[in-house]
């Protein structure tokens, strides 16, 4: 037997097991809640595009998918954060296999794009946070980047799934590292599409307020 | 050494009671969804029998820790704490100043308390929560710096480490009072507390459902009224008179201590409403089938356990 190869397998079983051990203690802190809110939690070629104030955020909205639609889902991050060590770049790179893209244009090889949509064509979903950085202010939601519509524009035929992650800012804020056990929603809303000849402003208008509506009302 | 041995003789009995009751209500709710609920889209009838179910959960849970005795009970409860400290945090008022004053109430304060239940230490873990933690936490936040809502923040805080750890502790710290006479049955307090205060919850809905007029408190719920109170607690105050050979009381005794704990518990559920209203959700979680969260099932076991732990205290311990 090649040791290569078996290097290589016994690499890809630890990857898998950290993911599953992040998976289950994400679950286990947060207890989080799932809700399919006119859609339904079948395996289609999705792009869940979600609300962005953690660095926890796509673990959870990775964690409250079923795990056959976990194994074939990879969220999109960013390489400055996930290249920085190699514990993180093993957890980033291969216990979530991630699309790490890089957010400088200026330094960046690689279109950000295109490493999306060949992810998509290796029949992988995605995790997209389309505001581009973590969410520090007041607004709920900060104006999309441009990167959700140019997928959409060239892979129109995958469900845009709006998710709106509830209460994780409070779980882990800015700056720190242990995680507070508090309750956290994950909502998965009805998907949007990219319609032939729409504007992109007005596209990412319209699907930053479908993600928007799936906000829980503000305590009266 | 077998841990099942330490639960006494009438600990079984009381267990083969609840196990005939619940088989009766699960068969009810079986033939009321095949009767009246035949498609499941009955929300009274499914909620009924979600609600049945979860209680083959919660018994199955008691049962377990009551059979290892002091420690299954601590550690049963300290859990219970976490998950309702969890809801009632999820929901107060805090800011990122806030963070290691909230780490400290779930990893500290928490284990802490019940720790001194553990080993019986009733100073300390008496004035534990309502002293130091109410002294020490604000200086933490403090020392952040963030003075925004600064009072409701340590107040919300300092509420939900009262009402769910330093509260709920005291159920498990009944095991630790010394009773002449009635030595190794600590367990058999906590099961005649827990089944009178849930058991009157589950009688005043049903007095409620079939009699309830006049809503004792309109704003806040129209389901608790006077009528669902007066039927249910009667009816509850007997059942803690029937079950008085679990205690060290007598048939008197457990009626009056029965009419305190019931009291105590319907008014606290009152309160935690008030809470929910004020918060503005319907339910503090959502991971008990039918109930919502843990803190719904509490909330009244929360009101009547410091209050039955004085008073057994007071009136039946030695020293």
């Amino acid at each position: 037997m090649n040791g290569g190869a078996v290097t290589a397998g016994l690499r890809r079983l630890a990857a898998r097991i950290t993911g599953d051990a992040i998976v289950l203690f994400a679950r286990l802190i947060t207890a989080p809640r799932t809700i399919w809110q006119g859609i339904e939690p079948v395996p289609r070629q999705r792009i869940y595009y979600a609300n962005h104030t953690s660095n926890g955020d796509f673990v959870l909205a990775w964690a409250s998918l079923p795990e056959a639609m976990r194994r074939r889902t990879r969220p999109v991050a960013a390489a400055d954060y996930w290249l920085t060590t190699p514990l993180r770049s093993f957890v980033g790179k291969e216990a979530f296999r991630a699309v790490l893209i890089d957010r400088n244009p200026e330094t960046r090889s690689e279109d950000p794009v295109a490493l999306m949509v060949a992810a998509l064509n290796e029949g992988a979903s995605l995790i997209l946070f389309p505001e581009g950085n973590r969410n520090m202010g007041p607004e709920p939601l900060l104006p999309f980047r441009t990167g959700l519509f140019h997928v959409a524009s060239r892979r129109p035929d995958v469900d845009l799934v709006p998710t709106w992650i509830e209460n994780l800012n409070a779980i882990l804020p800015k700056g720190e590292v242990i995680p507070l056990p508090l309750l956290c929603t994950v909502t998965f809303g009805k998907p949007v599409h990219l319609r032939p000849d729409e504007e992109k402003d007005v596209f990412l208008t319209r699907a930053r307020n479908a993600l928007l509506a799936l906000k829980p009302k503000e305590d009266a | 050494m077998n841990a099942a041995l330490q639960a006494p003789v009438e600990f079984f009995r009381l267990l083969l009671a609840v196990i005939v009751v619940l088989s009766i209500a699960t068969a009810a709710g079986e033939l009321l969804r095949q009767r009246y609920d035949p498609k499941g889209d009955n929300p009274v009838i499914e909620n009924l029998n979600a609600r049945i179910s979860s209680w083959w959960g919660m018994v199955a849970l008691l049962a377990i820790a009551f059979l290892f005795g002091r420690v299954g009970v601590v550690v049963l409860f300290a859990f219970l704490s976490f998950a309702a400290l969890r809801e009632f945090l999820t929901l107060t008022n805090k800011a990122r100043a806030d963070h290691w004053a909230l780490l400290a109430s779930f990893f500290v304060v928490l284990p802490l308390q019940y720790i001194l239940v553990y080993v019986g230490w009733y100073g300390l873990y008496a004035i534990f929560i309502p002293v130091y933690a109410f002294l020490f936490m604000p200086i933490l936040v403090a020392l952040r710096g963030d003075t925004d809502r600064f009072l409701s923040r340590v107040a919300e805080t300092q509420w939900g480490l009262m009402i769910a750890v330093f509260a709920v502790s005291h159920v498990p710290a009944l095991i630790t009072l010394d009773i002449p006479g009635f030595e190794g049955r600590g367990v058999l307090l906590i099961a005649w507390l827990v089944v009178v205060v849930q058991g009157a919850e589950v009688l005043q809905y049903l007095f409620g459902k079939l009699f309830g007029r006049r809503p004792i408190a309109p704003k806040l719920s129209a389901s608790k009224t006077w009528e669902g109170f007066a039927g249910g607690t009667m009816s509850a105050v007997v059942l803690g008179s029937l079950l008085s050979w679990l205690t060290p009381f007598n048939v008197w005794q457990a009626a009056l201590m029965a009419v305190l704990i019931v009291t105590m518990g319907f008014f606290g559920g009152l309160v935690m409403s008030a809470i929910k209203r004020d918060k503005g959700v319907k339910d503090w979680g959502h991971l008990i089938a039918g109930y919502g969260g843990f803190t719904d099932r509490l909330d009244s076991v929360v009101f009547a356990a410091p209050v039955f732990f004085h008073a057994v205290r007071f009136l039946w311990a030695a020293g």
